[in-house]
């Protein structure tokens, strides 16, 4: 259910400064296309990223978030990106429970190299979410519906 | 000089609050002598009318329990608010939504649907439900309307402090009421308890190993626990690194681990996120296959396990028929 023609979904992005915010620069200075509907939020490790920011970013009006971060065994705090993969699978399920799809919501791990893979997910994902139309959030609370 | 004028009312709740207050046994008469109860409907006749006829303002403290979920609560509470100088919201359900806010994963309808239709114990070929108006041999009868979402009282009323727990302990109650008479009023939005999580004052602490490292998660009646070791580093879930102390660890003393009822510590918004976020790192697994098996086998459920009493407040509410 798209809102009609011209909607454009706002990605928010969680980009690890060691890997994805660099591949994402790489991806700027080789002059590579992807879609300007993210919004590139750098951390200093996707483990920084707690499970709260990705709510609250759902809560001010992002239509889906993305958490990247260093692959396995890459992480620049040796293992701060298995805290990710661990929040992020439970994080995944708790979405889902509360009524977002499963696409506005997606982790991936891509290295300082990965500018192609870079750009390829973010096409994939604001596709994905424009098909799925904006995430409209209930305005007040005591709607009642009877009357 | 005349006592304070205290009210007592309760909404969407179980009467575990209520009870809570009756178990402040002797120092109830305490209480009677320091104050005059001029509102409370579950233990003396008061009817909605006398409460109207009070001056705005007259009444020196209220305390509510339960969550906001029909339209009567929602008249009740404001009439309250108007009439009282301070507000507190007692119990997880006022604070948080507690367990009748869980209700709020589900739209009114598909609630409505199953417990008037569904449900294995219902017959209703006439699919009867409860109506607002309803006329029967030239009478008319009425009733509160249910309400879309079960809200917090602080997403309907103003609300100067909380008293939480589920129920909040008579000591706590005691604590916060003497307080209050005393003239010793903390900041607006003082929520009572400590300010620490449970784990400061749980007995077990001592034996928290310096990390905790679990290879396994189990749920609590999978397994004996030993109650004289922490039971997060037995592999299960405690809430209490992430709730509120205050408590006495009365779960911790009776075998159950901490299930979060006193709410988030200052300063975190979202209690159930930030629970999620603790398990995730302190699970010691690095392979994600056998790490999302292991979460199937044991039924994974994130709301029920980190959001019992928070849902209504940490839910993301998305609007009636979108993304269905």
């Amino acid at each position: 259910m798209s809102d009609g023609d011209g909607f454009e979904p706002t990605i928010v992005v969680f980009a690890c400064h060691w890997c994805t915010y660099q591949a994402i620069n790489l991806a700027g200075t080789s002059r590579m296309k992807y879609p300007p509907n993210v919004r590139v939020i750098r951390v200093m490790c996707s483990g920084r990223v707690d499970p709260q920011f990705v709510i609250e970013a759902f809560k001010n009006g992002a239509d889906g978030v993305l958490v990247a971060g260093c692959h396995p065994g890459d992480c620049h705090y040796v293992n701060g990106n298995m805290k990710t993969m661990r929040r992020t699978v439970m994080l995944e399920k708790l979405l889902q429970d509360m009524g977002i799809e499963k696409e506005r919501f997606r982790r991936e791990w891509i290295s300082a190299a990965e500018a192609k893979k870079w750009v390829e997910v973010v096409t994939e994902m604001v596709e994905q979410v424009r098909k799925l139309g904006p995430l409209k959030l209930a305005e007040k609370r005591e709607v009642v519906m009877n009357e | 000089m005349s006592k304070p004028k205290v009210a007592l009312y309760w909404c969407a709740s179980c009467g575990g609050c209520e009870e809570a207050t009756v178990d402040l046994t002797e120092r109830l008469f305490d209480l009677i002598e320091a104050v005059d109860i001029v509102f409370w409907p579950i233990a003396m006749d008061f009817k909605r009318e006398d409460l109207e006829k009070m001056e705005d303002g007259s009444i020196d403290i209220a305390i509510i329990n339960g969550g906001i979920r029909l339209e009567e609560h929602e008249e009740m509470v404001k009439l309250l608010r108007r009439k009282s100088k301070i507000v507190i919201a007692y119990g997880s359900c006022a604070h948080l939504g507690g367990i009748p806010g869980l209700a709020n994963a589900y739209p009114r309808e598909e609630i409505l649907k199953f417990a008037y239709e569904e449900a294995p114990t219902v017959i209703n070929p006439d699919k009867v439900r409860p109506m607002k108006k309803v006329t029967i041999d030239g009478m008319e009868f009425e009733l509160p309307e249910f309400l879309e979402y079960l809200k917090p009282l602080d997403e309907v009323i103003d609300v100067d402090y909380y008293i939480p727990g589920c129920p909040p302990t008579p000591d706590l109650t005691w604590e916060a009421i003497s307080k209050l008479l005393s003239g010793e009023i903390p900041p607006k939005g003082h929520v009572f308890g400590s300010d620490k999580s449970l784990c400061h004052e749980c007995p077990l602490n001592e034996t928290k190993p310096d990390e905790i490292r679990l290879e396994e998660l189990k749920r609590p009646h999978q397994v004996i626990l030993d109650r004289s070791k922490c039971y997060l580093a037995q592999g299960v879930l405690c809430m209490g690194p992430v709730t509120r102390g205050g408590c006495e660890a009365l779960c911790i003393k009776g075998g159950m681990p901490c299930t979060g009822c006193f709410g988030p510590l200052d300063g975190v918004y979202n209690q159930g996120a930030k629970a999620l976020s603790f398990l995730a790192s302190v699970i010691d697994i690095e392979d994600e296959e056998k790490y999302r098996e292991m979460l199937e086998k044991l039924g994974f459920d994130p709301i029920g396990w980190f959001f019992r009493y928070s849902l209504a407040k940490g839910m993301i509410y998305r609007k009636k028929g979108d993304g269905e």
